[in-house]
């Protein structure tokens, strides 16, 4: 996984140059941007939450430790498993061990942008062990071997069409490209999954520690049958997902939905409390819960903490001008649109997402929208410094910048320099250099018409 | 039709006083064209100039205004954007308003600058102190009064383009469709107005074609309006449609001082 610049416009090229995905886009995020306004219209004084929402998280991200401690404490009260992982190779090496001590073969996945960013479900085939994505939008890129390109409706780029052909390239029989028959197929093939399956592996949209709960919003069933079918249940969840009390997860849920899908609440809202009590007639006998740092912690106590406030709601992407054009793939990661360009390149290192901090105007709309208010300009702004000081951004971009700034400097040599490139024609021995069309320069400068009484 | 303002000295003074500037007995603000401006669309600051003039003001032109430094701040290079920040500080300071035809560059001044110096108060105070003073052009022609419309426009259609800073950090939007109403155009708003229009300084070399996909959909939805003229604020954004742009005859794309010099005769 990479998104160096030159990738980056390499793959947004070629989705811009797909017509079909751009309306598959453009269509998906254009609803769910209008969804936004309608959900969030009908809570009162709802920029007075967000403020609030921002005070929380920021609040709990600063005494992290703490929380994490009670969480586990809690959890473990409650009879649920809790294991540290450092990384991506620690979780994923805890799950593998657990399938194999108890002969586990096939796994059911419900949505979770944690595994896909330590890529679980790869790792989990080499180890010889099936898992078997169950969200429907999961599913299909799973067939698709394709990695998400939106944070909660991974499928977003495909058309029912394709969806179509996918389904029917993998069950060999004919199926219409009708929302209710695709969605009858996933049923048909995923129902048996779940009655198999000897795992079942979700992520956690919130911790909450007063209790060592792990909630999770879905809009399918399948995450209640994930969480809840099988004998054992995995939660993957990333350190900064923790909710010191009920309390704050009610504005959490408040906000979370209505900024994602513009839905008041999700379908489903499940909370896991340790396993089942004997007297409970389904549930799993065991709940296993991963806390994933995977480089979040570096992130504390510096200028980059406030990016771990981010819920993953994805109101970021659907309003930004360059996730509609670009596409999630070009991202080179699960995490894409503004909250991907700001943590990409913090979770995986900059030199190898180098492409990312580059990938906005810092038009602002992201900060409009974000629940949290992360203020995600200023994160690329602050990474784009650091691409200049760890000198990751070019040498030829840092001497011409710095040599323009030196020039800049003196006005008159700026202004001799500017009018000698356009008395000698030079803007075309520079075009050929340039990406963009250079555009002609003026006769005379506003100097120059000044100096000879302009706007009298 | 208009709202017609004539601006006497005192009633300057006045509004000086409400805008919380030190008027010092004095009408004159300084003009900062910005270096696009000044090297590539200088009509924009011709006409600003002759709007300001127009509106009562006396105008000035430091001769040793460059650049504010955005480009630079942008993409990473604080040190060379506090330098370039310092000397626009130096050579504005004693003016009692600055004015720019730029909502992006009246944002960096008003916004940014006290961000380059967090760390040092000397030069914190005088950033804190330049944004008072400093105003985008419509705000500033809209706070002091308006303009004097000799030549209104005849139910002509607009539709203006809201550029990012401006709109989002500044909250600039009602002024500049203000000022067209009052110059007698009538505005037809396209859809998503306040879309980037894929400028981004830098970022448009750095990633041109989803830049330029950007400035496409922007120019398509003009188109949509049906309107002759598409205005904005920034020379940034114009500088980026009006390259972009394939068919000229569609739309015109026009500065908003350009517009207002024409009305006001």
């Amino acid at each position: 996984m990479s998104a160096t610049l030159r990738q980056f416009r390499r793959k947004a090229d070629k989705a811009i140059t797909d017509e079909r995905l751009q309306n598959a886009i453009e269509n998906a995020a254009e609803r769910f941007v209008e969804g936004r306004i309608t959900a969030l219209s009908s809570v009162p004084d709802v920029g007075e939450m967000r403020d609030h929402f921002k005070e929380i998280r920021d609040a709990t991200i600063s005494d992290l430790a703490t929380h994490l401690i009670t969480f586990e404490k809690n959890a473990q009260e409650a009879g649920a498993k809790v294991h540290w992982a450092r990384n991506g190779k620690e979780a994923v090496q805890i799950i593998a061990d657990l399938a194999k001590r108890h002969g586990v073969e096939l796994v059911v996945k419900s949505k979770s942008m944690a595994t896909e960013e330590i890529q679980l479900n790869s790792a989990l085939i080499q180890q010889g062990i099936t898992p078997v994505e169950t969200d429907l939008g999961e599913w299909i890129i799973q067939l698709a071997g394709e990695p998400p390109s939106h944070i909660i409706a991974p499928a977003i780029h495909k058309t029912k069409e394709q969806v179509a052909d996918l389904f029917q390239e993998h069950s060999g029989e004919e199926i219409p490209a009708d929302i209710s028959a695709l969605t009858a197929e996933a049923r048909r093939v995923l129902r048996e999954k779940f009655l198999s399956a000897g795992m079942g592996i979700s992520g956690a949209n919130i911790g909450v520690a007063e209790t060592g709960s792990a909630v999770i919003v879905t809009n399918e069933g399948n995450g209640r049958m994930v969480t809840s079918l099988p004998p054992i249940h995995v939660v993957v969840m990333g350190i900064e997902k923790v909710a010191p009390t009920w309390d704050e997860v009610a504005v959490w849920l408040s906000l979370l939905a209505r900024s994602a899908t513009g839905q008041p609440l999700s379908i489903y809202t499940n909370v896991i409390t340790g396993p089942a009590h004997p007297e409970d007639v389904d549930g799993p006998d065991e709940v296993h819960i991963i806390l994933l740092d995977n480089n979040r912690s570096r992130f504390l106590g510096t200028k980059y903490q406030e990016v771990l406030q981010c819920v993953r709601c994805g109101a970021c992407l659907n309003i930004c001008p360059v996730y509609r054009k670009a596409g999630g793939h070009a991202y080179g990661s699960p995490y894409s649109g503004p909250i991907g360009a700001v943590i990409n390149p913090l979770l995986f290192g900059l030199e190898k997402y180098n492409g990312l901090p580059q990938a906005s105007s810092l038009c602002g709309a992201c900060l409009e929208v974000c629940p949290a208010r992360i203020d995600l300009p200023r994160m690329l702004l602050a990474l784009r410094e650091d691409e200049v000081n760890r000198r990751i951004l070019p040498w030829r971009d840092r001497v011409m910048e710095r040599l323009a700034a030196s020039v800049l400097l003196h006005p008159w040599l700026f202004d001799c320099l500017v009018r000698l490139v356009g008395k000698m024609r030079l803007t075309k021995v520079i075009q050929p250099f340039i990406k963009v069309k250079m555009p002609p320069l003026a006769g005379r400068s506003y100097r120059q018409l000044w100096r000879r009484g302009g706007g009298e | 039709m208009c709202s017609l303002y004539t601006c006497p000295l005192v009633v300057l003074q006045l509004q000086y006083a409400d805008m919380g500037l030190d008027n010092n007995n004095s009408n004159q603000v300084a003009l900062f064209v910005t270096c696009l401006v000044d090297q590539i669309y200088p009509e924009i600051g011709l006409a600003a100039t002759r709007v300001l003039k127009g509106a009562g003001f006396e105008v000035d032109f430091p001769e040793g205004q460059t650049c504010c430094g955005q480009p630079f701040y942008n993409s990473g290079f604080v040190k060379e954007a506090r330098r370039l920040a310092k000397r626009t500080i130096e050579i504005f300071r004693n003016y009692p308003a600055i004015v720019l035809p730029s909502g992006s560059c009246t944002t960096m001044i008003r916004k940014e600058y006290v961000h380059l110096f967090e760390k040092d108060s000397n030069w914190h105070q005088e950033a804190v102190a330049l944004a008072k003073k400093t105003f985008e052009l419509t705000e500033f022609l809209t706070k002091s009064g308006g303009l004097e419309i000799k030549n209104p426009a005849r139910n002509g259609l607009v539709t203006y383009h809201d550029s990012c800073h401006m709109s989002r950090s500044l909250g600039i939007k009602e002024q500049p469709r203000e000022l067209l109403k009052q110059a007698g155009f009538q505005i037809v708003e396209m859809q998503a107005v306040d879309r980037c229009c894929g400028f981004g300084g830098l970022f448009s070399m750095r990633m041109p074609e989803v830049s330029q996909a950007m400035t496409e959909e922007k120019l398509l939805r003009a188109k949509q309006t049906k309107a002759p003229i598409l205005v904005s604020s920034d020379p940034g954004c114009l500088l980026q449609m009006r390259s972009n742009q394939k068919d000229p005859s569609t739309v015109q794309i026009k500065h908003i001082a350009e517009v207002l010099d024409e009305v006001i005769g």
